[in-house]
């Protein structure tokens, strides 16, 4: 199968291939999280930097470990082992252990960006869009540099979207909305506004 | 939840059922997962394209939240606090493997059809919440009603959904079922394989199928939903 370059995977990921408006994943965060643009930036670093780093650690583990041709079981056993089926919880227990690392590190390190990001790390376990990014990039079966730039790519795709949500919701407070309508029904339509703006893209580039 | 975690007088099944029943059609109303609580929004958007996907994926959904209750419930005395996150995610990996694994052996077209999202059931915050909040404190049994409670309840919204945006957005209802009927504009045809033809006055809008038609049908569901109920302060 012919794949598209490192840079098409990126600019797909962020804009026409969006992993929130397009797949609708890390939802949850984004409603809870989209309140004020400070923390939503925060939120969106902290997104982008783990879903890069774990895309590539799963990608290395999944082909070494778990894919029968490739993995390095397999040939220490001389046969073919397909340990596939074990995708879901090695890649969960690498995001979980990876946010554990990063905030310990992050704590010896400097302790202004603990403050900074350190409240929003163990949120991004549960971050479904990281998972996503994880398995979308074993389906597509991207090779290395292309999972890495996948990863980034929806790293950043998602925090353009909950960054720009985060400045809209912040005129919104001024608003005069129907009262069964504030806070989430408004913030669905107004996602679903930035979704089709989001289709314009797709022309642009495709995956 | 009122967790009568204390198990000193040794309840019966009777009373475990009732308190079961009690819990479960609070996850089904009145405290319903997604539109109460805001849990899991994201499968909920992204399987509805049509009404057969959103069905199976609510089958994985109680499946898992159901078993992976029963068995965190059975274990709740033996797992220490601080590693229960850590024993709740491989159990309900466990479950999402085996119900990934089922669905690929003996349905292998709704597997690819659902991608990601059978995966991320993992992640689904209903699954995880329901194992804290309640099977945690609680005995099997009513955890095991109250898995299939939240369920239902998350169930009921992906059905609504789904349905919408089927109608809307492809002018179907259970396509891909010997059940299919087909609401076409105009004349009707005899083309495809249904049950039913209904004629309707309007065309079907791709919109409706695509992202933002996910987005705006929860929206305003929401809005109904709180409408009617608007004790409920958010």
């Amino acid at each position: 199968m012919d794949q598209p370059s490192f840079w098409i995977v990126l600019v797909a990921a962020i804009f026409t291939n969006n992993i929130l408006l397009r797949y609708f994943l890390g939802m949850c965060s984004f409603l809870a999280v989209s309140k004020r643009v400070e923390t939503a930036v925060g939120l969106g670093i902290a997104v982008v930097f783990v879903c890069t780093a774990t895309s590539a650690l799963n990608w290395l583990l999944y082909y070494g470990l778990l894919n029968p041709s490739t993995s390095i079981i397999s040939k220490a056993m001389g046969q073919e082992l397909d340990l596939r089926f074990l995708q879901f919880i090695l890649f969960i227990a690498v995001i979980a252990g990876f946010v554990q690392l990063v905030e310990m590190i992050v704590e010896r390190v400097s302790e202004s960006l603990y403050m900074a990001l350190g409240i929003y790390l163990p949120l991004i376990t549960v971050n479904c869009a990281i998972l996503g990014a994880c398995l979308f990039m074993v389906i597509r079966e991207y090779d290395f540099l292309r999972s890495v730039a996948y990863g980034l790519g929806s790293g950043l795709g998602w925090m353009l979207a909950i960054v720009s949500m985060a400045s809209i919701r912040e005129r919104l407070r001024f608003s005069n909305i129907p009262k069964p309508l504030k806070e989430v029904g408004i913030v669905m339509i107004v996602t679903g506004i930035m979704a089709m703006a989001f289709i314009g893209f797709a022309g642009m580039v495709s995956l | 939840m009122n967790g009568q975690g204390s198990d000193k007088e040794k309840p019966t099944l009777k009373e475990d059922i009732r308190m079961g029943r009690k819990a479960m059609w609070a996850g089904i109303v009145m405290d319903n997962p997604v539109f109460c609580q805001l849990l899991g929004v994201c499968s909920a958007l992204a399987v509805t394209g049509k009404v057969v996907n959103a069905v199976v994926m609510s089958v994985a959904v109680i499946f898992v939240t159901a078993m992976s209750n029963v068995l965190v419930s059975t274990m709740r005395k033996a797992i220490p606090r601080s590693v229960r996150m850590i024993a709740e995610v491989v159990v309900i990996a466990f479950f999402v493997i085996l119900f990934d694994q089922l669905l690929k052996a003996f349905w292998f077209d709704m597997s690819r059809e659902l991608g990601p999202y059978v995966g991320l059931i993992i992640t689904n915050c209903i699954v995880m919440g329901r194992a804290e909040a309640f099977a945690l404190q609680n005995r099997p049994v009513p955890s095991l009603l109250d898995g299939i409670g939240n369920g239902l309840g998350y169930t009921a919204v992906l059905v609504a959904v789904a349905v919408v945006r089927e109608l809307t957005g492809s002018g179907t209802l259970l396509a891909g079922t010997p059940l299919a009927i087909v609401f076409k504009a105009g004349q009707l045809s005899s083309e495809t394989p249904c049950l039913l033809q209904i004629p309707i006055p309007f065309e079907p809008s791709q919109m409706m199928i695509l992202a933002p038609g996910a987005f705006f049908t929860m929206g305003i569901l929401i809005f109904i939903f709180r409408a009617i109920r608007p004790e409920e302060e958010i």
